[in-house]
């Protein structure tokens, strides 16, 4: 009883608590089914075991689902992502498909290009949505829809195999042990952190999300920052591409990041970030992505075919959502009075 | 001249003005098709196009009366592909009828949908964040059933497909009469029911249908109910068009649908809009591909790009004639009247402010 009080408490004051709670159990599971699953060992001076793996193959995920947080925190939501990956993708490798053998500059401009493809994908919505005035998934829609035409008009319809070391060591590489992608993942996030939560932006784009039009009324500028966050979710979203294309060692326009959006869309609904706007939390998110690729690594080693993740992540997004939902809450709060009082009149 | 001024207005009335620019647009498509390559101005070109599009018709359909009520539903691509799974397992492995089999599956979609629907209103959970659950949902479920493609041998399902009905100009199939059948029925319950009657209002304003007495909830559950039919009409009728059920079957569909809807001049902030706008919407993406096919030198992924860049101008349309709409609206006139469910949403409490903006209605404009 007084667990469950303390939970009740914990969970509204504390909203981590959910997601590492939920990331605690699948851990637990996977270390029922296998003793190892959280045992590291030195392999060529590189780490090596199950948690690395979910780590590495988690790092594209967390960055995709930071700039989302942000988007999500101002009431939109960004489903081009996937998109913006095979986009990003696409346009580093037809950039190294130039020379047979790669020099470096070469490499940091094709980094470059796909950066920047990222971020000009994210200022397109980011104009659609604070400037024009679209819905966000509308908005967001027309790049979902034209960006793989796109990725596929860059890389004429074929996957596009990479083979320049340097850019194979952004996402398959290792450094001081860890998997690269892990460090770009951590750094990305860190930053980004200490730059909306040490600043006043994160303020700013609290209060779009509580009362836009309040907001604007303040005198803030909105359709500013509003646009920078899309441009920002662009960025994240090309960086990922280049993680992916790296780890995979090509670029392919049709499937490169498909269903991504819906992945991230996931690991902020599950970090306590409300769909409604002004709440966010980029230690949940990343606990978020953690637990989906846990999830995921879970079906594969405990023999449920892959596909079920699907239906598990539905049950999950209903889940969370139905508790997040203030009916949810309001029916909650009133069993509960029921039970108080029936108690009492028991007494 | 007074009738053409009359027309005009009718014409530039910002509820048909974006249904005038569709059909516009699909016959200035054909058109320019028509002119470029030879054989393409044919009346079975025309068929045709109803001929390979007959099931998104049937999905857009489903789609239209979401976004009218202001909702949209991004699960319908996934229910065609689970649709097609059922009906093909339920053919092939327990050998039971297509009479069976249809009523089993349309009864499968709609109480899907109705879930669905359930969940948004009840919980007063966002449309789209539900229907993705229901797409994961769906897709899952499809490749918890079978993941490999199932071809159907059955006769009946091969005699429903090879169906060709003469029409003097050309032959349509099955699919095409069905897809009407659903279209005739759908604009008779869009305009010709209290249920129709219902979704514009819900589209139009939530909360002052809700004010009126109308039944809000039965509306929104009705009309994810609705999709969910059509879409498992609509992945029958699909299954007759490949004879086959397979998991990635209708991927990126629900793309095609709400672009579909939307260049049918669906509004979607929701409450205005046609069906039979839809109808143009689709022909006008299936020319699109018609088109591409016909030139032979432009690769499939255009058909993504351009399709894209109509939404865009399409929403971009959309925009304007509610920016007009609200202007024409502020300084107190009658005319012309759109109330945007959404725009109102947003600058609550609405009672407030359009008293504070008509006061200073000068400025305004």
């Amino acid at each position: 009883m007084k667990l469950s009080n303390w939970l009740a408490r914990d969970g509204v004051e504390r909203p981590l608590i959910w997601p590492c709670v939920t990331l605690a159990l699948l851990c637990a599971l996977n270390l029922w089914v296998n003793p190892h699953f959280l045992s590291l060992r030195m392999l060529d001076g590189h780490l090596f075991g199950a948690p690395i793996d979910v780590l590495n193959r988690a790092a594209p995920l967390v960055l995709v689902a930071t700039g989302m947080t942000l988007v999500i925190a101002t009431r939109g939501i960004d489903i081009s992502v996937g998109a913006v990956v095979a986009i990003a993708g696409a346009a580093a490798a037809t950039i190294l498909a130039t020379q047979p053998v790669p020099t470096g500059s070469l490499i940091a401009q094709a980094l470059l290009a796909a950066l920047i493809v990222g971020v000009l994908s994210g200022m397109w919505n980011g104009l659609l949505v604070s400037f024009v005035g679209m819905q966000p998934i509308i908005a967001t829609l027309i790049l979902m829809v034209a960006g793989r035409g796109i990725a596929q008009l860059l890389t004429a319809g074929q996957i596009i195999p990479i083979g320049a070391p340097g850019y194979l060591f952004v996402g398959g590489g290792y450094w001081l042990g860890v998997p690269c992608s892990v460090w770009i993942a951590t750094i990305a996030v860190l930053a980004t952190a200490a730059l909306v939560e040490g600043t006043a932006l994160g303020l700013f784009i609290r209060a779009i999300g509580v009362n836009p039009v309040a907001t604007r009324l303040v005198g803030l500028r909105s359709k500013a920052l509003v646009f920078a966050v899309y441009g920002f979710s662009g960025l994240t979203a090309a960086m990922a591409g280049i993680l992916i294309s790296s780890n995979v060692r090509s670029a392919d326009g049709n499937n490169a990041g498909l269903l991504l959006e819906l992945d991230a869309i996931l690991a902020v609904t599950l970090g306590g970030t409300s769909l409604l706007g002004g709440r966010f939390s980029f230690a949940g998110t990343v606990l978020g992505a953690l637990i989906i690729q846990t999830l995921t690594y879970t079906t594969y080693s405990i023999g449920v075919p892959p596909e079920a993740t699907l239906v598990v992540k539905a049950a999950v997004v209903l889940a969370v959502s139905v508790i997040q939902s203030p009916a949810a809450r309001a029916l909650a709060m009133s069993i509960g009075m029921q039970m108080i009082k029936q108690r009492e009149v028991a007494r | 001249m007074r009738r053409f001024f009359s027309a005009w207005a009718h014409i530039v009335d910002p509820r048909t003005l974006p249904i005038a620019v569709t059909i516009l647009l699909f016959c200035a498509l054909f058109g320019f098709g028509s002119v470029m390559y030879t054989g393409f101005f044919s009346w079975q070109v025309l068929l045709d196009l109803l001929v390979d599009n007959a099931f998104l018709l049937i999905v857009a359909i489903g789609m239209t009366f979401v976004i009218v009520s202001g909702g949209i539903d991004l699960s319908v691509g996934s229910v065609v592909a689970l649709t097609t799974i059922v009906e093909a397992v339920l053919s092939e492995r327990y050998h039971l009828s297509v009479w069976v089999i249809v009523p089993i599956v349309l009864v499968m979609g709609t109480v899907f949908g109705a879930v669905q629907g359930a969940l948004i209103h009840f919980f007063r959970l966002q449309a789209f964040i539900v229907t993705l659950a229901g797409m994961f949902f769906a897709r899952g479920l499809c490749f918890l059933i079978t993941t490999q493609s199932i071809t159907i041998t059955d006769p009946t399902f091969h005699a429903i497909s090879a169906f060709r009905l003469d029409i003097g100009i050309g032959s349509v199939t099955a699919n095409v009469l069905i897809a009407f059948v659903a279209l005739l029925g759908a604009i008779y319950v869009a305009h010709f029911t209290r249920f129709g009657r219902n979704v514009y209002a819900v589209g139009g304003n939530a909360r002052s249908a809700l004010l009126m007495g109308l039944p809000v909830a039965h509306t929104r559950v009705g009309v994810y109910a609705l999709s969910g039919f059509c879409s498992a009409l609509g992945g029958a009728v699909f299954t007759f068009y490949v004879l086959s059920g397979y998991g990635l079957q209708g991927q990126g569909m629900e793309l095609d649908a709400i672009a579909a809807t939307v260049i049918g001049g669906t509004l979607l902030t929701g409450g205005v809009g046609y069906v039979v706008g839809s109808l143009f919407g689709v022909g006008i993406l299936g020319t699109i591909q018609t088109l591409i096919t016909f030139d032979g030198t432009l690769s499939s992924w255009w058909t993504r790009i351009v399709i894209g860049a109509l939404l865009c101008a399409f929403c971009l349309l959309q925009r304007l004639i509610e920016r007009h709409a609200k202007s024409v609206r502020r300084p107190g006139g009658t005319g012309a009247v759109v109330t945007s469910g959404r725009e109102r949403g947003q600058t609550e409490p609405s009672g407030a402010s359009d008293s504070h903006v008509i006061g200073r209605a000068p400025e305004q404009a």
